[in-house]
């Protein structure tokens, strides 16, 4: 069934740097029950700080969160900074950030998985937690920014009375049936690998999270049929997931572009809003890879530096495909000489508010490409965490800038105007980072952040070979 | 078909040669049509409710400026582009009266058409705003007064076409050209605001759509507006 492949083997240690192959953590294995130990050990370690930041966590959530929402209820959107022309302000913003954050956990698990890049094997799970969580964020904001947001299942297509469907027609229909496509397909595909962890964990704990595994871990005994048509399940999620995604972020540019706004009609905006969303997630990854690292128990045996140097290539990549798209979604709107739009550019970079398209050039493009080209840097998981800290500030300045900085100053020139957030908005918007941080903080004590067997499975699959005087490491093909 | 033929197009023409800026027409609107005070401070922020506004442009350098103006409303575009993003159907067009409409009780306020409205002549309510005493007593029973949280614009004085219309089906003859009127074409001074039906070419608003000074605003973006504006700043009779 092994078959060796002598095509994908890597060179180490021949080239420049000499480095012991014992960094990776595929030629670093332990005894899978020493692997389950200390994950499980991770799961139910908790410190009196842990207790001190998820009862913060929970305190503002409430204030900025749910106290700010139900003021806003109460009193009308008014509370937030919209105004005509710039009808949509920093909630749809932060709604297009979350969306974005959430292309981590199906870029990372899904398209490194068809890929079979090895080292994505010990944070799949951290990256499809961050989707599910992204997402749980975002799907707030089109509810938060309804003006009667009471009503909001009339954007639901169900069966009533007068036989009044949602149109189909706009973006806002088909935004809110890709997102809750994605938000199940993905809880889906967090789960299906989680099934044999679930499993690990049930078998070894006692008391109500003994119970409470046994149920979600739907019986699995590890039988050879359960693994063949778990692997047989996860193979086709995670090709059927990759269009979704795809689709997902696509449509939320559909939003900007289908309309006649001066600088949001334009073809380019779905694969640019893709590749911007994919950017902002594989960072986000990086950070929290950071968190877990540094707060998480066990965690540097896992998540090494190796991790951030491969997340760091992707970053680089991506910020350079960004640029790319930025650059030509620029020149063709500049060249194709409409007014309006070389007025909105040039109000971009020379307005009021032009700080906020800096930043994102900055943080987008200045940054990672004078850091991520040092291999160093990629490997500091300090440093990695400051870089991808700024990207995502960077790509919420893309999102600023796109909405309504744009919307700002559109054809007619005596609506023109100045959008500025308000204090009940700033509010929401943190409330949504604290809701984001306290389920993930949550969720890394009551489920095995490290996907144990594909860890497991991945250092079994790799060898350590001699081929005449050099030593080379084989990566068996497992499926 | 008959019944198409029937059913009148009704359309505005603006003649900006005569419209001296008074306001007429924006006091009167708000009158008519129930709007909101929002106060000064909202106002100046951009939440004004007025459904017909005065846009002032200056031209030329100071002191050789000259003001020109154009009152802006819902332009009820033929293509309008406020209506296909709406989720819920709030912004529609109506067979009937060839009109762009906003269905209060259906709107979630997503403020989608808003943002996608090339005149921006959409105004959302962002609070209960309070109608002050005695203002109260001034409102229209035939105008619906909006809530919080819902868009609103400019009907073409729907409650005034239906009423025409009616009053017409019931005496069983057709409607007359200039019996139904707009509240701001009604309030105008210098008349400079001719509403009625494109469809008959003999009404007053049909002729003076064919004037030479006709153009109509934001025309290359296909939206199809209704309203016609008579070009003015001495071109009168070019």
């Amino acid at each position: 069934m092994a078959v060796d492949q002598p095509f994908e083997t890597v060179k180490l240690g021949a080239a420049e740097h000499e480095e012991d192959p014992r960094e990776h953590l595929m030629l670093d294995p332990r005894p899978r029950e020493e692997m389950n130990r200390m994950v499980l050990d991770a799961m139910t370690h908790t410190t009196r700080n842990f207790w001190i930041w998820v009862g913060v966590l929970t305190v503002l959530l409430i204030v900025s969160l749910f106290v700010a929402w139900g003021n806003l209820i109460a009193t009308g959107m008014g509370l937030a900074g919209t105004r005509r022309p710039a009808m949509w302000g920093i909630f749809i913003v932060t709604f297009v950030f979350w969306i974005g954050i959430s292309h981590a956990g199906t870029f990372v698990s899904a398209i490194l998985r068809v890929f079979k890049a090895e080292f994505r094997r010990p944070f799949t799970r951290a990256a499809e937690l961050m989707t599910t969580f992204g997402l749980a964020a975002g799907a707030l904001y089109p509810l938060i920014h309804l003006g009667r947001v009471w009503v909001f299942y009339w954007m639901i297509p169900y069966p009533n009375a007068r036989w009044l469907w949602p149109n189909f027609h706009s973006p806002l229909v088909w935004d809110f049936l890709a997102i809750t496509t994605y938000l199940l397909s993905s809880t889906i595909y967090l789960f299906l690998p989680l099934l044999p962890d679930l499993a690990m964990a049930r078998d070894r704990t006692t008391g109500f999270r003994h119970m409470a595994y046994k149920v979600l871990s739907l019986g699995w005994r590890g039988t050879e049929a359960e693994w063949l048509r778990l692997r047989k399940a996860i193979g086709l999620f995670a090709f059927a997931i990759i269009p979704v995604m795809f689709s997902v972020h696509t449509i939320v540019s559909w939003d900007f572009a289908v309309t006649q706004t001066a600088g949001w009609h334009s073809t380019i905006f779905g694969p640019y809003f893709i590749v911007g969303a994919i950017l902002s997630g594989v960072s986000a990854v990086a950070t929290i890879l950071f968190i877990l690292r540094t707060t998480l128990l066990n965690m540097k045996y896992f998540i090494r530096p190796e991790h951030f140097d491969g997340l760091g290539k992707l970053i680089l990549v991506f910020s350079m495909s960004w640029a790319y798209f930025f650059f030509n979604e620029y020149i063709l709107h500049w060249y194709g000489g409409e007014k309006v739009i070389k007025d909105i550019l040039t109000l971009h970079a020379t307005g009021d508010s032009a700080w906020v398209w800096y930043v994102m050039l900055i943080c987008n493009v200045a940054i990672p490409w004078l850091t991520l080209w040092n291999r160093n840097i990629r490997r500091s998981p300090v440093a990695m965490f400051v870089i991808t800290l700024l990207v995502n500030v960077g790509m919420f300045a893309e999102r600023y800038t796109i909405i309504p900085l744009t919307l700002g100053h559109q054809r007619n020139p005596f609506s023109w105007g100045e959008y500025a957030p308000r204090l009940t908005e700033i509010s929401i918007v943190f409330g949504t980072f604290c809701l984001f941080l306290l389920l993930y903080t949550v969720m890394t004590r009551l489920i095995p952040m490290i996907p144990v067997w594909e860890v497991v499975e991945g250092q079994m699959a790799h060898k350590r070979t001699k081929v005449g005087k050099t030593e080379v490491t084989s990566v068996t093909e497992l499926d | 078909m008959a019944e198409e033929e029937r059913s009148a197009k009704w359309g505005m023409v603006i003649d900006l040669d005569l419209c001296t800026g008074c306001n007429a027409c924006v006091t009167a609107c708000s009158m008519e049509n129930n709007i909101k005070w929002v106060g000064e401070e909202d106002a100046g922020y951009g939440r004004g409710m007025h459904w017909i506004r005065m846009e002032r442009f200056w031209t030329g350098e100071y002191p050789e400026v000259k003001p020109t103006r154009r009152p802006m409303l819902c332009q009820h575009c033929g293509n309008a582009p406020c209506e296909p993003v709406c989720p819920v159907f709030a912004s529609v067009h109506s067979e009937e009266e060839q009109l762009n409409l906003q269905v209060y009780n259906r709107c979630i306020g997503t403020r989608y058409c808003g943002n996608n409205c090339p005149y921006f002549v959409r105004v959302f309510n962002f609070f209960d705003y309070e109608i002050p005493e005695p203002m109260n007593y001034y409102l229209n029973p035939d105008v619906s007064v909006r809530r919080r949280g819902v868009m609103e614009k400019c009907t073409f004085c729907v409650h005034r076409i239906q009423r025409g219309q009616q009053r017409a089906n019931i005496e069983n003859r057709e409607v007359a050209d200039g019996e139904i009127i707009t509240a701001c074409a009604q309030a105008c001074p210098t008349d400079a605001i001719i509403f009625g039906n494109m469809r008959d070419p003999e009404s007053a608003v049909s002729k003076a759509a064919r004037s030479q000074r006709g153009f109509r605003e934001l025309d290359y973006l296909g939206t199809e507006p209704r309203i016609i504006y008579l070009k003015g700043e001495g071109t009168y009779g070019s």
